[in-house]
């Protein structure tokens, strides 16, 4: 009784339109929240842009440093710019055709309750979860220590060619950690074309796999793009993976065989950042070299996200 | 030609689906390989067999006739195939390293108790020992060194405490969020937002951890005013930022997934927006924030270059103003110096194994928690 009372007052003031206290002290306070990640955000990339684009100059992201790449006037990061190219490249190679077939099988072959689609799908969900450091020691475990070494053995070579940390084996190390990302994004545009797309191929008379290779695969092309790009991005800012798979402090020249190792935008953040002999002179250094990554991952990021909405619209249309 | 079914009909169709069905499984194979190669390099320390004692018996190389091979061996720490392949007179050289080895120990750990100890016995990795010049047992990592110290408990400590801090920042912050822009926030406003939260999940750990380390430190010491500029409290507010995007995308969306039919009671009622997101929206979606604060652990927890950047000493100590030394930091730091196949080197993957089960533990728990929550709004749609 005294509970049917009580609500019943209150819906009595919120008829009587009295300011409602609650109302303003609840949203104010969850609204502030939202601000304040939003504000936490806004200052970070006002600081690394006002910062950045000061110091940054067709010379530094164009140059190849000499020995000492701590001296402001002569550095550049156009090999970290190269190995970061090519390690996240060499990485699609690889995980784009796994998880594309992967994306294939759960969406169009898997039947939906059986006890190896969920364990795939729980697969799929730790994958995505395994904390970066772990995807680091992995690559230095089992492709460079356990693959790595056993290929010298068996082609004899005298000294260590391939166990020993190489651009092949970070992008290998990263394609696994980036397998999910490319599973979601694909998965999820499968799903979006129309089933009477597929029913239709059907009837006249195509086989299943036609129906994919002609039908599903050319419609959801725009999905994997985006999970293609997605993983791309994240892979190119992660340096947790690639510290003992592949980086180098520093090389003179760019890697050309796949068992080189090479430079790295991320990674050279962090060495500007915590071992410059002199923080407050190569601040200018660090603040482009942030930028520059920053500006990688966001075109990619912003990439992704048009296309992905080019490709809902079409689809919308569509069915 | 006569009707064929199954296989025979269409043989390229069999392969292919067979095909597409075994590259599907290398997703359960990349994790088994992950935890089986991460714990192989470290199971020599989780069984006890690495000796990382200073001060170790040695045989005289005279005395190489009167040992059977297997003592021999093990004494040498070769495997039984390296074994094989060597004569007695390189047999004979590597003792002769042993014993010069030993020889060369300073004078000062002659005498010295630890220097005889196994520190990478269970009991020495958990456990608090008074080291000489200690006057009571304490919890020590100092892996550089003639006596390498490998407890544990700092570095975990380290890390959960940097993980809380971070949560207790982050969970807050992004559930506020999920709540103001999946239940009351307007529809524009809602699709300017989202996506603008989402981008904070699009800056590399590396760049935050660098803003953590050259603008917030220095910001938030001229603030609260703490004595060491580095510290826990810096590390987890910036793993906080990292964490923000997680917690507020899985939160947001199980908020959203509440069925329209309940808001719409309730605001039929005569319950304010407030109400009805505070009293019938959230309890129903509570698993999934709950959820999402287990995954946001999960995510915390193994977060590294953050963490690497801003503080790195190793203390033993529960104060947020003190220095911390998490897992993940410790593993990047130490594997480049750490011999490949020594005990340090075994260590740092034992505590990759350590975060490789506590990940896959949050993620099965968050998971199998927003499963049940789907499945039961929806059920009752």
């Amino acid at each position: 009784m005294s509970t049917l009372t009580a609500r019943s007052a209150r819906a009595d003031g919120f008829r009587s339109r009295q300011f409602d206290w609650g109302s303003f002290f609840f949203s104010g306070l969850t609204g502030l929240a939202t601000l304040l990640i939003l504000a936490i955000l806004a200052v970070i990339l006002i600081n690394i842009f006002w910062n950045g684009f000061s110091s940054l100059s067709w010379r530094f992201v164009s140059t190849i440093p000499k020995k000492d790449f701590f001296d402001v006037s002569t550095t550049g990061i156009l090999p970290m710019i190269i190995g970061t190219t090519i390690r996240v490249f060499v990485m699609t190679i690889f995980v784009i055709p796994v998880g594309v077939i992967t994306a294939i099988y759960l969406t169009e072959y898997a039947p939906t309750t059986s006890w190896i689609t969920r364990i795939i799908r729980g697969a799929v969900n730790n994958l995505a979860g395994v904390p970066s450091i772990v995807f680091g020691l992995f690559g230095l475990g089992f492709f460079i220590n356990f693959i790595g070494r056993n290929l010298d053995e068996l082609l004899q070579n005298p000294g260590p060619v391939w166990g020993q940390p190489a651009v092949l084996w970070a992008a290998l190390t990263l394609a696994v950690m980036t397998l999910p990302v490319v599973i979601v994004a694909t998965e999820e545009s499968l799903k979006a074309i129309p089933p009477g797309l597929r029913e239709a191929s059907l009837a006249l008379g195509a086989t299943k796999l036609e129906t994919i290779l002609r039908v599903v695969l050319p419609q959801a092309l725009p999905g994997i793009m985006t999970g293609g790009i997605l993983a791309v991005s994240r892979a190119a800012g992660e340096v947790a993976p690639i510290l003992f798979t592949g980086v180098a402090y520093y090389m003179a020249d760019l890697p050309k065989k796949p068992t080189d190792q090479f430079m790295d935008l991320g990674y050279h953040v962090f060495v500007l950042s915590t071992q410059s002999p002199n923080i407050e002179q190569t601040r200018p250094l660090l603040y482009a070299t942030v930028l520059v990554l920053l500006l990688l991952t966001f075109a990619l990021n912003f990439t992704a996200i048009f296309i992905r909405a080019r490709m809902r619209k079409k689809l919308r249309a569509l069915g | 030609m006569g009707i064929h079914r199954g296989h025979r009909a269409r043989p390229l169709e069999w392969v292919a689906e067979k095909f597409i069905f075994l590259v599907s499984l290398s997703t359960i194979l990349v994790v088994f390989l992950i935890f089986a190669f991460v714990a192989r390099e470290a199971l020599p320390v989780a069984f006890g067999q690495m000796n990382s004692a200073l001060v170790q018996p040695v045989i005289p190389v005279a005395d190489l006739d009167q040992h059977s091979p297997e003592e021999i061996r093990a004494y040498l720490g070769l495997t039984q195939k390296q074994y094989a392949e060597m004569d007695k007179e390189t047999l004979q050289s590597l003792m002769e390293v042993r014993v010069e080895a030993q020889n060369e120990v300073p004078e000062q750990f002659r005498n010295d108790k630890d220097a005889a100890i196994n520190t990478t016995e269970w009991r020495y990795l958990l456990r608090p020992h008074q080291w000489t010049g200690y006057d009571k047992p304490e919890y020590i990592w100092q892996p550089i060194g003639q006596i390498h110290k490998y407890n544990l408990v700092p570095l975990v400590v380290g890390s959960l405490k940097i993980t809380l801090i971070g949560l207790f920042f982050a969970v807050p912050l992004a559930v506020g969020a999920a709540i103001y822009v999946s239940q009351l926030a307007r529809p524009r406003t809602r699709e300017l937002v989202k996506p603008t939260i989402e981008l904070l999940s699009g800056i590399p750990s590396v760049v935050i951890g660098f803003f953590g380390l050259l603008v917030m430190a220095s910001f938030l010491q001229s603030v609260f005013g703490y004595q060491t500029r580095l510290n826990a409290f810096v590390a987890g507010i910036a793993l906080g930022f990292a964490v923000i995007p997680m917690v507020f995308t899985i939160a947001e969306d199980a908020l959203t997934s509440v069925p329209q039919s309940y808001t719409q009671a309730a605001l039929a009622l005569g319950a304010s927006r407030w109400q009805t997101a505070w009293q019938v929206v959230l309890p129903s979606a509570l698993p999934g924030v709950f959820a999402a604060t287990v995954l946001g652990f999960g995510r915390a927890i193994g977060e590294t270059m953050v963490v690497l950047m801003i503080c790195s000493a190793s203390v033993m100590s529960w104060n947020i103003f003190d220095s911390a030394r998490s897992l993940t930091a410790t593993i990047a730091a130490e594997m480049a110096e750490a011999v490949s196949g020594g005990h340090h080197y075994r260590i740092l993957f034992l505590l990759g194994a350590m975060l490789f089960v506590v990940t896959f533990v949050t993620n099965m728990v968050g998971e199998v928690v927003i499963h049940r929550l789907k499945k039961k709004l929806e059920g009752k749609n």
